[in-house]
């Protein structure tokens, strides 16, 4: 079909915004392609080869997919992988539930109030895992930390308590700590989603007679569904990647008890340099990631759209 | 409006969040305090609540290890980072959110995909890489980075004197039109400077050093990260297009829209974006973990975490390394949290 002047025209100036736009995203995307979609690529490919220290890439190292059979054979790796799932079932629902009680107590209250509380949540984030990590070992310390020394004052425990040593708590330590470093973002998130609840939809149910509770599932709840969804799947996305805590905490002890992917997967990289099977845990965590994400949106957008 | 009534549940869950905060904030508390306690001191119980005799003993031990050098390399670090990410991403930001092209859906895809995905995921492969790459490519890129802002710059400035020699132009130009451009010239020669001079960079032969181990090697993956880009496309869509449409009828050339049009428009984009770039990369300990192996390179996080490798319970010590790593980043927060929050609901991908 033959095209009319004007389409002719508009495809022509769409050719030209493209060099325009590509010219103005030339540098993000060099950065963006070598250091993110580069690496990607060479960690898909280097898994399928027995890929050491000593062993480069090379055509007789290639082994298929053996890196991914040794992997779901590797009782430590398997024990890390359960590790995992109990700090992202326990850890999403909770930021998100308590990320989502303070903040429908916090958001009506004087802008100075509120934003005193959002500082006070956020300030774990800011003060950077080390220093988090630090003075919380100090706490949990079997000697000389407060936490033993409030309890027993308490008269809630008996003797003092090895917190990180402890295949029973040393678990629950992390989480404790993955928590207050976990929820300022979420807080944050549903201040604004809140605040932007509409508002006349509220007051309508108010004067029809529904209580608080009423509102906040019927009204509320609805309204802050995306945010909820978007919270929920940074969060496991953040909790499958908890590394630092462990490394700095634990080392993944005692007895395999606090391991995790990430840390399992920073040890065979660079401590026993075993390259291409570190790369096949990493494709085995982001394929799972991508399904968790993708669940939860299928999940989650349903209850949106009614 | 009416008044809000008081019930007892809302005293009950305000008694509760007051609880809640103060463990929150008593880690804080505890580094600070701590920062000033002996060893003895730190170890005793039952535990002194504020230190009564407080000691600067724990700083100057820890400025006997190179904790300055930790400092000036962090903030390097994470000057650098912030200036890179903010130049690419309100760049790219503002093609992605205002230009009809070819492959628009493609690499807004990618870039959607790539953030949807854990960052640490692809690190193994990224150190491999930083370990095979020389130094020298290093230079060749930052060379080219800076003929091209270079050679921009030029053109605007040539483009902009010819528009002066119009008379009605010159009617337009002020005094500080020119101030800005000499500043721009001036920014970029720094700029360039600074760059090449990041510590870390002129230690050894080009040819030889591997990139591990420099500044650059946390800064450039960094760099990468699509956060930003993402961030700026949604403070660009709030361009309104008539804007945009007015500067090409009154023929500005789309480097001079960029920079007075759009610029102005997507500030409170760069605070948002400056902001959490310097937080986030101060406080990415495992990239710079697996990056950074020399004393002298290391960051503070990086630096106190070895120190606890040796020093295990001195406490005092430790919690003075931690409180020199927190108290900058932790002021900077509260002093610019407005844009740090704007950033993060700005930033959410929703539905």
């Amino acid at each position: 079909m033959a095209k009319t002047p004007a389409q002719r025209n508009s495809h022509a100036l769409k050719r030209r915004e493209t060099v325009v736009a590509y010219l103005f995203m030339l540098p993000a995307l060099f950065f963006f392609v070598a250091f993110v979609i580069l690496p990607m690529i060479t960690g898909v490919v280097t898994s399928l080869f027995n890929y050491t220290m000593k062993n480069p890439v090379a055509a007789e190292n290639f082994i298929g997919l053996k890196n991914y059979i040794d992997l779901f054979q590797d009782k430590t790796f398997l024990r890390a992988m359960l590790n995992t799932l109990i700090l992202v079932v326990v850890t999403v629902p909770a930021v998100t539930l308590f990320s989502l009680w303070v903040s429908s107590a916090i958001y009506q209250m004087r802008e100075g109030v509120r934003s005193f509380f959002r500082c006070v949540f956020y300030l774990p984030v800011v003060t950077g895992t080390v220093a988090v990590v630090v003075v919380w070992k100090w706490m949990f310390d079997g000697y000389s930390g407060i936490l033993n020394y409030v309890l027993s004052s308490l008269g809630l425990i008996g003797k003092n308590v090895m917190w990180l040593g402890d295949t029973r708590f040393a678990i629950w330590c992390i989480i404790l700590i993955m928590f207050t470093t976990y929820v300022g973002q979420p807080i944050v998130l549903y201040v604004a989603a809140l605040g932007n609840v509409d508002q006349s939809l509220v007051e309508a149910a108010q004067v029809d007679g529904a209580t608080d509770l009423q509102v906040f599932w019927k009204i509320k709840w609805p309204q802050v569904m995306p945010t909820t969804l978007y919270i929920v799947v940074i969060t496991t996305i953040n909790t499958f990647q908890c590394f630092s805590l462990i490394q700095l905490l634990t080392s993944g002890g005692p007895e395999g008890t606090t391991n995790t992917v990430m840390y399992y997967l920073y040890t065979n990289a660079f401590q026993l340099y075993k390259y291409g099977y570190a790369n096949s845990m990493g494709v085995v965590l982001a394929i799972i990631i991508a399904i968790l994400s993708a669940i939860q949106f299928k999940v989650m957008s349903k209850d949106v759209s009614y | 409006m009416k008044k809000k009534k008081i019930t007892p549940y809302k005293v009950i869950s305000l008694i509760i969040l007051c609880v809640v905060a103060f463990t929150f904030v008593f880690p804080f508390y505890w580094i600070i305090t701590g920062a000033f306690k002996s060893q003895s001191v730190a170890i005793a119980l039952p535990p002194q609540w504020f230190p009564t005799e407080p000691t600067m003993a724990n700083f100057e031990k820890l400025f006997k290890n190179p904790a300055w050098q930790w400092m000036l390399n962090t903030v390097l670090m994470a000057l650098g980072s912030m200036l890179l990410v903010c130049g690419t991403a309100a760049l790219c930001g503002y093609a992605l959110a205002k230009k009809r092209f070819y492959g628009q859906s493609i690499v807004f895809g990618l870039i959607i995909c790539a953030m949807a995905l854990p960052k640490q995921v692809v690190l193994v492969p990224l150190v491999r890489m930083m370990a095979s790459l020389r130094l020298r490519w290093l230079y060749l890129l930052l060379g080219v980075i800076a003929a091209a802002v270079i050679a921009v710059i030029v053109v605007t400035a040539i483009k902009n004197s010819y528009n002066w020699l119009t008379a009605e132009a010159r009617r337009d130009w002020k005094v500080k039109d020119y101030l800005f451009h000499l500043l721009a010239v001036a920014v970029a020669v720094v700029a360039v400077v600074y760059l090449v001079k990041l510590p870390g960079l002129l230690s050894g032969t080009p040819e030889k050093t591997p990139m591990t181990d420099t500044l650059w090697a946390v800064i450039l993956p960094t760099v990468g990260w699509p956060f930003g880009v993402f961030l700026m496309k949604q403070f660009s869509e709030t361009i309104p297009n008539e804007i945009l449409e007015a500067a090409r009828i009154d023929g500005a050339g789309e480097v001079n829209t960029f920079i007075t049009v759009v610029c102005p428009i997507i500030k409170p984009g760069f605070g948002a974006l400056a902001i959490f770039t310097f937080i986030n990369t101060w406080n990415d300990y495992f990239l710079q973990l697996i990056m950074l192996q020399s004393r002298a390179n290391l960051t503070i996080s990086l630096g106190i975490a070895t120190l606890q490798a040796e020093f295990a319970t001195n406490y005092g010590l430790m919690m003075a390394g931690a409180a020199l790593g927190a108290v900058p980043i932790v002021a900077i927060f509260l002093i610019f949290q407005k844009f740090f929050t704007q950033g993060i609901t700005m930033g959410a991908v929703k539905g």
